[in-house]
């Protein structure tokens, strides 16, 4: 195969800094949010004892999730030796890192005491999941970045293929790890499940490749760079089969739910009765998340339809997250079996959950963070090939 | 060997025995009744025996708290922070109605401590888990691993703060089963303000009334599928 030339992205027009700018007052509005709710407390957010976990974690869970998943094109590339996917080894890696640091932002602005996450790095209670994600994070961060210089750096090409395989079994681990983090809990029957782990590397492939599609064909777009038929129909067909395997999952840990007399109530709140969530669940996350993608991808084959079903994959894993991480929150837990219960907590009802402008200030943010992370890696290395 | 002289070395031999027991006992004594300054110790486990019979439909439990330990709120109950709380239960079949207090149940396995990331939530050794206020980072995960809802996150700035109970706006914080008052040789708050339904004491001391009563009346832990081994237990639900 011929050598492959990569260049920078001009970044000098108007559309350029128009878009940074845009992207800086979202992060500005992020930073914002996030020193009323230091200064103020969590009250300010629609977060409350009940759901302790709001619109942020949807948006840091998200964002962890899709970058592991972002790294995958790089992976078939080196690990799978499929050479056509070698010409954006690259951008997947400067995706994996920009996505990741804008989760982890928005998830250390979220927490209570921001200002010492210093001590979350030097009191370590190696049992604690929230621990081993800590290593998981930034090792991900120090791997892939050697993983893009063993690719950057001439002398080093011929390593890229093992860094290439350290950097796919570790971010294994680190979805592992952020699944585990809910698949643990063993007090909240929603979440309770090992099949937690793998549904979120399925989901990681899924969340990943969508935004990568998006980011490739608009850097394509943009700058004027050919995407060859090829490559895109390759795309397609692999993020198809990635949507319909968190189908699956999703499926899978449903009717295990749905065949244990203890969980029925589970599925009652989440497929049925649950308020808003069966909503979510059934419009977001199956309808937009799962079959208009595997329709647009399979029934029509325009780059629109391939773009349009990226954007739909990626509303229908907010929606999906949502449900899991907010609504896994709002089944009421059972400590009565057989009882109904009151009280001040609101036991044994419904958790009620509004977003508050400032929890999706802080999420959006992160987005941002991460979409400008992107732009200037874009302009400053040379990570997008002169046609793909 | 005469009898008499057999006697005389038998009541000496158990002299000498008594002689070198006697500290061992005094030991144990020591240990039972521990000064402030002395580490907290595994030969004790703290827990509450609630009578869900006796509990009266009043919140005098929950009020002694708040005062012991100064959490008042803000009239907004979804996020004020509340360290005990009265449930209504009513059977879904028989209809048969009770109340009963519900806060922190001190297990000896608890979720809250293994998810810890920074290990601010541990238990002592006599069994009361707390949370270390300085290296809580408020990141709430031990509220998600709780079965109990025990545990409340601090969502507004607080004051008027009890010298022996620190707390902290952004931080996580549950029943502490009055920790200063038992190190003090005192009973929690609540059990002082009911004591017709909660008995305090140490699980491990079978001289003491919770361990007599748990060893001859029937009793349940909540959640006891879980197999975390709560320090307080429920009797009559």
């Amino acid at each position: 195969m011929a050598r492959v030339h990569y260049r920078e992205i001009e970044g000098r027009s108007r559309g350029f800094y128009l878009l940074l700018t845009i992207l800086g007052i979202f992060i500005a509005a992020g930073l914002g949010a996030a020193w009323s709710m230091e200064h103020q407390g969590h009250h300010i957010t629609g977060m409350t004892n009940r759901i302790v976990w709001g619109v942020p974690h949807v948006f840091a869970v998200f964002l962890i999730v899709a970058a592991s998943g972002a790294l995958n094109v790089a992976s078939i590339a080196s690990v799978f030796g499929r050479s056509l996917y070698k010409p954006l080894a690259r951008l997947s890696g400067l995706l994996a890192v920009a996505l990741l640091a804008g989760g982890l932002a928005v998830l250390v602005l979220d927490l209570g005491r921001p200002e010492r996450l210093i001590v979350a790095m030097t009191h370590y209670n190696f049992k604690s999941i929230f621990a081993w994600n800590i290593f998981l994070y930034t090792g991900f961060f120090a791997i892939v970045a050697l993983y893009l210089w063993t690719m950057f750096e001439r002398r080093m090409n011929g390593h890229s293929a093992r860094a290439g395989l350290a950097a796919f079994l570790w971010r294994l681990v680190l979805t592992t790890g952020t699944g585990s983090i809910f698949g643990f809990l063993v007090a909240r029957e929603p979440l309770h499940s090992a099949l937690l782990a793998p549904l979120f590397i399925v989901m990681s492939f899924s969340f990943g490749l969508a935004i990568f599609v998006l980011v490739l064909m608009a850097a394509c777009s943009w700058t004027g760079r050919s995407l060859g038929e090829v490559v895109l129909n390759r795309l397609r067909t692999l993020l198809g089969v990635f949507v319909a395997t968190v189908l699956y999952f999703v499926a899978v840990h449903h009717l295990t739910n749905l065949y244990i007399a203890r969980q029925h109530d589970v599925e009652r709140f989440f497929l049925w009765d649950g308020g808003i969530y069966p909503w979510i669940f059934w419009l977001g996350q199956i309808l937009v998340g799962g079959v208009l993608p595997l329709a647009l991808l399979f029934g029509a084959r325009s780059r629109s339809a391939v773009a349009a079903a990226a954007v739909a994959v990626i509303a229908g894993g907010f929606a999906q997250v949502y449900v899991l991480i907010i609504g896994g929150q709002a089944y009421p837990q059972q400590l009565f079996p057989g009882k109904e219960v009151s009280s001040s907590f609101f036991d044994g009802v419904a958790a009620s959950y509004a977003p508050s402008l400032p929890e999706l200030a802080l999420g959006v943010g992160g987005v941002a963070l991460a979409a400008a992370l992107t732009v200037v890696g874009l302009k400053v290395l040379p990570f997008l090939p002169a046609k793909a | 060997m005469n009898p008499e002289r057999r006697q005389l070395l038998g009541w000496g031999a158990a002299a000498a025995a008594g002689l070198a027991l006697a500290p061992g006992l005094r030991l144990v004594e020591l240990a039972a009744a521990r000064s402030p300054e002395k580490a907290a110790s595994a030969l004790q486990r703290w827990g509450l025996l609630i009578d869900v019979a006796k509990c009266a439909d009043c919140d005098a439990c929950v009020s002694a708290c708040r005062d012991e330990n100064g959490w008042t709120g803000h009239g907004r109950p979804a996020t004020d922070v509340q360290w005990i709380r009265k449930v209504s239960l009513r059977d879904k079949h028989t209809g048969h109605a009770q109340t009963a207090p519900l806060m922190c149940q001190h297990c000896e396995h608890p979720p809250c401590v293994d998810v810890c990331p920074t290990g601010a939530s541990f238990k002592r050794d006599d069994g009361i888990v707390l949370v270390d206020k300085h290296i809580c980072i408020g990141c709430r995960y031990c509220v998600m691993a709780c079965p109990y809802g025990a545990r409340s996150f601090v969502h507004e700035p607080v004051s008027g703060q009890k010298p022996e109970v620190p707390r902290g706006m952004g931080t996580v914080e549950s029943c502490t089963l009055c920790v200063h008052r038992v190190d003090r040789g005192q009973s929690p708050a609540c059990v002082e303000a009911c004591s017709q339904a909660m008995v305090f004491g140490d699980l491990n001391d079978s001289s003491s009334e919770i361990h007599r009563r748990l060893k001859s009346e029937p009793s349940t832990q909540l959640r006891a599928d879980l197999a975390l081994n709560t320090g307080v237990r429920y009797q009559g639900l």
